[in-house]
């Protein structure tokens, strides 16, 4: 690890004053994703400003209904959180389905929001690798790509991001409020997280001296009707080889709303746009979660070895959707 | 002997120390001076270092030094590990790794940088910039390389092929047969300890070395050909061991640049393998492609029986891991062909881990009976019952002791086997399909040597030492338990002192030998004592053993008594007493006689099993959940059932891990392993685990030492087979290569 200065920010705007002094800086928050990659010199911050003593760690609730999550709530507080188990029970699952209970204490929602990939070579400093290295190319693309994108790649980039709270979060339509030097303004969830494009160093559209305080959920009444599908290689403690997010009212036999999002698919979540479409205002059948889930997938690229996520994410789409519909029905 | 201790379910003698983080393990050593090596890897697999940049680690903050193949002290070729020695050496490689400049591996240690602090040692590290030379591609595929594919000289200390009968003709010739390729992958150590080393210098020629080691002497007589040291002038200490599983049974080069580092810098240097060299400079396990051929009579009687294929080690070491040494003992056939080849490529050397050999063969020989089993529409147990042998099939000596039958029957009752519908896919709940597998599992039961010094003093304390291991096996309480009963005290009086090579010689703990090795040595050595005592006791007309013979004598109640007079006899301390000695004390070896092996010779020494459980596979997504298991084992007598229990416990976890999950990624363009972390590399979790039922038969072996076997090692076998069965059995569908993950099922 090279040797940094800590600084431990006593409010926001000492926390933002230092982010702006400088660039090298890191904002840290539980910790988990910045201090492993400063352990194999993925990240190397000259100074951490530690913005753990900031007042962000509550859970409220919004006028209109929706939720505040403070940036600072652990991941463990949010996902038991009362009103968030009755309201969104799609993040509740997506966030206890990732790490382990003691990563969970200790991670952020901001902190969750800003992992980043886990892509074997971007974390091995000897490889090369477009994200780590701008013009080093991508060890992925000829090599392991098991756990890597379907949809959304690029040339420069196949990487996934890989949380299971930001699949939820996109599903929920969530708006990330963030804080600078300018004052307050907020980023849609599908607006945070990028596609690799040229620029694969680049997650997500947050500048550098900007911190994020919250994240808002708008209030979405038929959203206690979800569910958080994982599929993973082993049932604990990995990582999605895919999953779903999924908000569904049924009525009248009819799909009244729906919502779709896709983890370990993309470099960001993936909302089923596409899928979505299909599906609002069909009857509830097999064969249309079929279809819908073909659309959506259509122009999926599989690589070497992960060709297998297309027909996977096809049938985790069609499992979600038809669980949703049968409880329902039940 | 009665027995009191042997058998029951003590708590170990060192949970409490471990519990309380009381035990020191060899990275806790406390050494005053010491300083922090961190080692640098090769980033290809073949060719050779032109140059090293160290200027910016050489002026990083903290850094001793930065020891180079340039600038290193001279070390000396050392012997590779060879099993048919009677003392190896526990080099893993024959490679003068830090000596030359030839690169053999991905991984391969280049360079060594030490610093006053870890994390400065670890930057400084990172700032070592090597060139290297690639002069041809490196060898990385066993399938590509299977052209080049050898018949080695051995495997292990036996012949790599078998030749009994006309196997091909038979096979041909056969109504029902089945011929299958089977895969498994590299496997990757994952102790919870990791490999650490502390070493330091006394003078110019002594060298102390702390190791986390499951063979003392081997490392020892490895150091000492490295350095050229008298092998006396080497110590090696390995007290409390976090796991080994076979990683540790070989020295890996940071032990030997340990030692070399501390030289350098003239103080104790540690180096503690971070979690991701533990991929890069400790053998895997090695991959291996196996072809089974069954074929069978009408009645399921095998007529014919293939078993070849191919395994890989590096090009520094020869280890062929023998998976064909099931098929040479486990069934009856007249027709047996066995054959194993070897590849060579350019990876870290391949060693042991947990049930090597049959580990992997019992997933290719158990699975294909599985298949036969369905193309003769017959009970798979059945099958394995049809095909007991009456002897060794290719020894032709009978078995010391053979149980299997038992175990079957044991184990299909409480798993209740008999409900079980063949038909695959014939079972569900919501989206999981259920399947239902069974396999023999199946393990040597070998010796090796130990001795054993014990102590006894006049306040009825009993002291045994022997530099073996305890890696949390239990062998320090099961010793303790035997001394006991052989000495006819309560086992509180027993202490067992081990992991050091100033104590008496004993051989690696591997191959499930330590139980029974160590176990005979006690046996030896505590009767010398007795007979020690009762020499003493004899000589004197007022004991009351003054006419006995030894033969008449039982160990009990703190002394020697009559068999047939209950209440006659002296306790130990009134015999020492009487001669003014306040102790006493007797050293044996083991093996003593040529008895024992001659035994040897005569009988097949195995250990058998069978391995039940059911699955829950999603059909949709493919994922795999082991939800039942149950397994009866038979190897002898069970020493402490507690111990015994959670060695069956573990080795079912790893069995599982091994079929579902585990496996290491070579990339094939330049031997890095992409997933050399915990995160990626999938070990098992207990969320991942069903409650593990196991039994053992518990029935002795009468020739071997208390009756026991070790019981390490057999409850991996069969596990990966009986799961593919139960998959299929679930789904329809045979999955031949491991890890079953959930794509292979889509
Ligand atoms: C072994 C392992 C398994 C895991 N498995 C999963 C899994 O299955 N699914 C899953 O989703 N996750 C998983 N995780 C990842 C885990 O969820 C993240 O590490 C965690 O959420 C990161 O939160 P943190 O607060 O510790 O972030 P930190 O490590 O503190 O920070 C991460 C990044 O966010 C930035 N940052 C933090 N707070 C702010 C802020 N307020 N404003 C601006 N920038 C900020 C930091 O500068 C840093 O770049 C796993 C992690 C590990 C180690
Ligand atoms: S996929 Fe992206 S993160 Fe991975 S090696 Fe390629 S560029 Fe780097």
């Amino acid at each position: 690890m090279r040797a940094f200065t800590y600084t431990r920010a006593a409010d926001t705007s000492a926390a933002l004053g230092a982010a702006i002094q400088n660039p090298e800086a890191k904002f840290i928050g539980g910790g988990t994703n910045l201090v492993d990659l400063m352990r194999e010199e993925v990240e190397r911050p000259n100074e951490v400003i530690d913005i753990n003593r900031l007042p962000l760690s509550q859970i409220e609730e919004l006028p209109d209904g929706g939720l505040r999550l403070g940036a600072l709530a652990r991941n463990s507080h949010t996902a038991n959180h009362l009103l968030v188990r009755q309201r969104y029970p799609v993040l509740t699952q997506a966030i206890l389905s990732a790490a382990s209970p003691q990563l969970r204490n200790l991670a952020t929602n901001a902190g969750n929001l800003l992992q980043r990939t886990r892509c074997y070579y971007f974390y091995d400093i000897t490889a090369p690798c477009n994200k780590r290295q701008p013009g080093s190319g991508c060890a992925a693309i000829g090599g392991f790509n098991r756990i890597h994108a379907i949809l959304g790649t690029s040339e420069q980039c196949i990487a996934t991001h890989p949380s299971d709270m930001a699949v939820a979060l996109a599903a929920l339509d969530a708006t990330v409020q963030v804080q600078s030097a300018n004052g307050q303004h907020s980023i849609p969830i599908e607006a945070f997280h990028r596609l690799p494009g040229d620029t694969p160093e680049q997650d997500t559209n947050l500048g550098h001296d900007e911190l994020i305080t919250a994240i808002d959920l708008p209030a979405t009444p038929f959203a206690t009707s979800s569910l958080y599908l994982k599929v993973r290689d082993r049932p604990s403690f990995a990582f999605a080889l895919v999953s779903v997010a999924a908000v569904l009212k049924v009525a009248d036999s009819q799909i009244k709303n729906v919502r779709l999002a896709l983890g370990g698919v993309a470099h960001k979540p993936w909302r089923a746009h596409a899928a979505e479409e299909i599906l609002t205002g069909a009857q509830p059948t097999a064969e249309i979660f079929r279809r819908a889930a073909e659309a959506e997938l259509q122009a999926a690229i599989g690589y070497e070895h992960n060709a297998f996520k297309i027909e996977l994410a096809k049938r985790t789409i069609v499992r979600a959707l038809t669980t949703l519909t049968e409880r329902h029905l039940a | 002997m009665k027995t009191k201790e042997v058998g029951r379910p003590l708590d170990r003698v060192d949970g409490c120390l471990k519990v309380t983080g009381q035990a020191r393990y060899t990275a806790e050593i406390p050494v005053g001076q010491v300083a922090y090596g961190v080692l640098v890897r090769s980033t290809i697999a073949k060719g050779r270092i032109v140059a090293y940049d160290t200027k910016a680690a050489e002026q990083a903050p903290g850094v001793l030094a930065v020891i180079t193949h340039e600038n290193a002290p001279k070390r000396h070729p050392t012997k590779e590990f060879d099993p048919s020695d009677k003392e190896p050496s526990a080099s893993p490689t024959t490679l003068l790794v830090l000596n030359t400049d030839e690169v053999s591996w991905h991984g391969q240690p280049v360079a060594v940088v030490v610093a006053e602090t870890l994390d400065q040692a670890e930057h400084a590290a990172a700032l070592v910039r090597v060139s290297y030379a690639e002069a041809e591609p490196a060898r990385l595929s066993l399938v590509a390389e299977k052209p080049r594919a050898f018949v080695p000289e051995k495997v292990l200390n036996e012949k790599p092929e078998v030749k009994q009968g006309n196997a091909e003709e038979a096979l041909a010739a056969a109504p029902f047969k089945i011929d299958y390729t089977y895969t498994t992958p590299p496997y990757s150590h994952n102790a919870i300890e990791a490999h650490n080393t502390l070493a330091y210098w006394e003078g110019e020629d002594q060298l102390i070395v702390y190791d986390s080691t499951q063979y003392i002497f081997g490392v020892r007589k490895m150091l000492s050909e490295m350095f050229a040291l008298s092998e006396e002038n080497v110590r090696v200490v390995s007290a409390f061991v976090g796991g080994a599983f076979g990683s540790k049974g070989r020295a890996w080069p940071h032990v030997g640049l340990t030692a070399m580092a501390a030289k350098v810098v003239g103080r104790p240097v540690k180096v503690d393998l971070p979690r991701k060299d533990m991929f890069y400079m400790v053998g895997p396990r090695t991959p291996s492609e196996q072809r089974v051929a069954l074929g069978a009579d009408a009645e399921g009687r095998l007529q014919a029986v293939i078993h070849t294929g191919t395994t890989a080690s590096s090009t520094s070491n020869t280890f062929a891991e023998h998976f064909s040494f099931v098929t040479r003992h486990l069934y009856a056939s007249a027709n047996i062909l066995i054959q194993q080849k070897l590849v060579r490529l350019d990876m870290v050397p391949n060693t042991f881990m947990r049930a090597p050999g049959e580990g992997i063969g019992t997933f290719a020989l158990e699975s294909a009976m599985d298949e036969l089993a369905y193309a003769l529409r017959l009970d798979p147990i059945e099958l394995r019952l049809r095909n007991e042998p009456g002897k060794d099939p290719t020894m032709h000596v009978p078995f010391s002791s053979r149980h299997l039958k038992e175990c079957f029957a044991q184990g299909a009752e409480k798993f209740g086997w008999n409900q079980r519908n063949p038909e695959p896919r014939s079972q569900r709940e919501g989206p999981w399909l259920i399947g239902q597998g069974v396999a023999s599992a199946f393990y040597p039961a070998n010796k090796r040597s130990a001795e054993v010094k014990v102590h006894i003093s006049i306040d009825d304390t009993v002291v045994l030492q022997s530099a073996t291991h305890e890696m949390g096996t239990g062998t320090a309480t099961v010793q303790a338990q035997n001394a006991a009963d052989q000495l006819g005290l309560p086992v509180g009086k027993v202490r067992f002192e081990y992991g050091d090579s100033l104590l008496p010689k004993a051989n690696g703990s591997f191959g499930s030998t330590t139980t029974i090795t160590v176990g005979g040595a006690v046996e030896l050595a505590c009767e010398d004592l007795k007979r020690q005592l009762l020499r003493l006791a004899v000589k004197h007309p007022s004991s009351p053993l003054h006419e006995a013979s030894y033969d008449d004598l039982e160990a009990r109640d703190n002394g020697l008594f009559y068999k047939d007079h209950p209440t006659q006899g002296e306790t130990y301390a009134a015999i020492l007493a009487r001669e003014g000695k306040d102790s006493l004390e007797a050293q044996a070896s083991f093996p003593a006689f040529l008895k024992e092996k001659l035994e040897e010779m005569a009988y097949s020494f195995h250990s058998f099993g069978a391995q039940f459980c059911e699955v829950r596979v999603h059909e949709d997504t493919g994922e795999v959940l082991v939800s039942r298991w149950v397994g009866v084992y038979d190897c002898g007598t069970i020493l402490n059932e507690k111990t015994a229990r959670s060695q069956f416990l573990g080795s079912v976890t790893m069995g599982i891990g091994m079929a579902l999950w585990e496996e290491t990624k070579w990339d094939l363009r330049d031997g890095r392993i992409p997933n050399s972390s915990l995160s990626e590399y999938h070990v098992p979790v207990a969320v991942g685990l069903p409650r593990i039922e196991v039994h053992a038969l518990s029935i002795p072996d009468p020739h071997t030492p208390l009756g026991a076997h070790g019981a390490g090692e057999i409850a991996v076998t069969g596990a990966a087979a009986a799961i593919a069965n139960a998959v299929y059995h679930a789904t329809g569908k045979r999955i031949r290569n491991l890890p079953i993950t959930p794509d292979k099922l889509l």
